[in-house]
């Protein structure tokens, strides 16, 4: 089986990150699987990590009384899952439940928090990279809301 | 173009005069869309046309609007357009029944490069009712299958009940050598296909950039956020085409009622190398 490190050097998200940085945080990673229909998280609950999918698929779910769970988006292989982990209050705001069986590398949020608090230089980079990922999701919702198909 | 020059020669020989054509089936795709099915008859026996281009129908009494071709080049015996009901007279058109007649004057405007995709990774992103005036390029390249190296279909739309084509769409799934990923904006959770606006497909679609031919149909905020992310991808500007609507009159390049920047969308377009119209697409009011 492949070590952590290399599973996480390999990953779009981490990609040309620095070795020792690469090692240090294969510390906070670990092996998880989620059958279909389970939830990786629910919205309301602590946001203790964030998940680099392997293999499946994940629905972000948001609860509507009206109109019940709706599906607001969905994330595949080598994508990046939640960064409620990195800012106060550190609550989900949406749930993301496996559409089909989904592997992933929980990242566990306390401790990468620590590992950037004591090193601000990967703080920094860490930082730069989740807001990559969020003005993607941004832009793509602000494309969404346009209801751009007319 | 030579090929659309000959189109044109044969077909309109009065480009403002239009043929009543009989309805001789109507498809409801989705609450909004219809699909219908028109007999040639009279002069025209068939209706050639390239893929891309798109009639005038006349609604009688109502209004004539440009509608692009949605059906089969390999078969002219039927001529098929899909509309989506938004106005006066799209909405007089959803109206018509089996046996009606409507007004045909075309096919006018420029054609999506099927010919010249052959060799390269073909990449189809459709957006919306987007999906129709694509269709015929979709099925001229499946035709001649061996000429293309991967075909993709990249369609995204409202909900998983706006999806127009379904059951052909499924059986296109079924094929080993065509790519199709759908998106909508919002489902419920009985929904297990991807979530999200089609330009988050792009990065992970199947094609290598730099030998693929992108075309690209949709509403125009739709098609410069897909032509950014084929850009990003590393797919040239001259590589993506677009097909772009504007309100049109004649048809035929005299009124000017669709112009766009230098050029006449009725005559020049509707389809265009994204590069030849970058710069206006970013301009407002245009
Ligand atoms: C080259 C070309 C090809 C086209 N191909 C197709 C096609 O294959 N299928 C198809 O359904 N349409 C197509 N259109 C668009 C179609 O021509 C218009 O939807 C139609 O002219 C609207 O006429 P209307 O009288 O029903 O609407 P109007 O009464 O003129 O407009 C009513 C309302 O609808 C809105 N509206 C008008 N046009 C559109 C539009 N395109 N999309 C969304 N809202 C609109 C208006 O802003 C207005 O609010 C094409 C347009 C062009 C220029
Ligand atoms: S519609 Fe008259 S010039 Fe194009």
């Amino acid at each position: 089986m492949k070590a952590f490190d290399e599973i996480l050097k390999e990953t779009k998200f981490f990609h040309g990150l620095a070795p020792e940085y690469i090692q240090l945080l294969a510390g906070c990673a670990s092996n998880v699987r989620f059958d279909p229909g389970e939830y990786v998280f629910r919205e309301g609950e602590s946001a203790n990590a964030f998940y680099l999918i392997r293999h499946g698929q994940v629905a972000l779910e948001l609860h509507d009384p009206r109109r019940g769970q709706l599906i607001i988006d969905t994330l595949n292989e080598d994508e990046v899952l939640g960064w409620s982990w990195l800012f106060p209050p550190y609550k989900w705001v949406y749930s993301a439940r496996a559409v089909i069986l989904t592997r992933a590398i929980a990242m566990d949020g306390k401790c990468l928090r620590d590992k950037c608090d004591s090193d601000p230089v990967l703080g920094y980079d860490l930082m730069k990279r989740f807001a990559v990922v969020m003005i993607d999701r941004l832009q793509a919702t602000r494309l969404q809301v346009l209801n751009v198909y007319g | 173009m030579v090929e659309q020059a000959l189109f044109q020669d044969q077909l309109v020989a009065d480009p403002m005069t239009s043929t009543p054509f009989r309805i001789g089936r109507v498809v409801k795709e989705s609450y909004d869309t219809f699909t219908l099915e028109l007999v040639p008859q009279g002069r025209y026996q068939t209706f050639p046309f390239a893929p891309g281009q798109f009639n005038m129908l006349y609604v009688f009494g109502v209004g004539e609007i440009p509608i692009s071709i949605s059906g089969d080049p390999q078969h002219p015996s039927l001529l098929v357009h899909t509309t989506r009901a938004v106005g006066t007279v799209t909405k007089a058109m959803r109206a018509l029944k089996v046996g009606d007649a409507i007004g045909v004057r075309g096919p006018f405007g420029s054609a999506w490069p099927v010919k010249e995709a052959r060799g390269y990774d073909v990449v189809f992103v459709a957006g919306g009712i987007g999906l129709a005036p694509l269709r015929p390029a979709l099925y001229q390249v499946l035709a001649q299958r061996d000429r293309y190296g991967k075909i993709v279909l990249l369609y995204g739309t409202r909900s998983p009940e706006d999806i127009l084509f379904r059951s052909e769409l499924e059986k296109w799934r079924s094929r080993f050598d065509l790519e199709i990923y759908v998106t909508v904006d919002y489902a419920n959770s009985k929904w297990h296909g991807n979530v999200g606006v089609v330009t988050r497909l792009i990065p992970k679609a199947p094609f290598d950039p730099l030998n693929t031919i992108a075309m690209v149909c949709g509403p125009e905020v739709m098609m410069r956020f897909t032509a950014l992310e084929l850009q990003k991808r590393g797919v040239p500007s001259d590589h993506i085409y677009i097909s772009m609507e504007r309100n049109m009159k004649c048809a035929t390049g005299f009124c000017g009622h669709c112009q766009f920047g230098p050029t006449f969308i009725c005559k020049n377009g509707p389809v265009y190398p994204y590069n030849q119209l970058q710069s206006w697409l970013a301009l407002w009011e245009v």
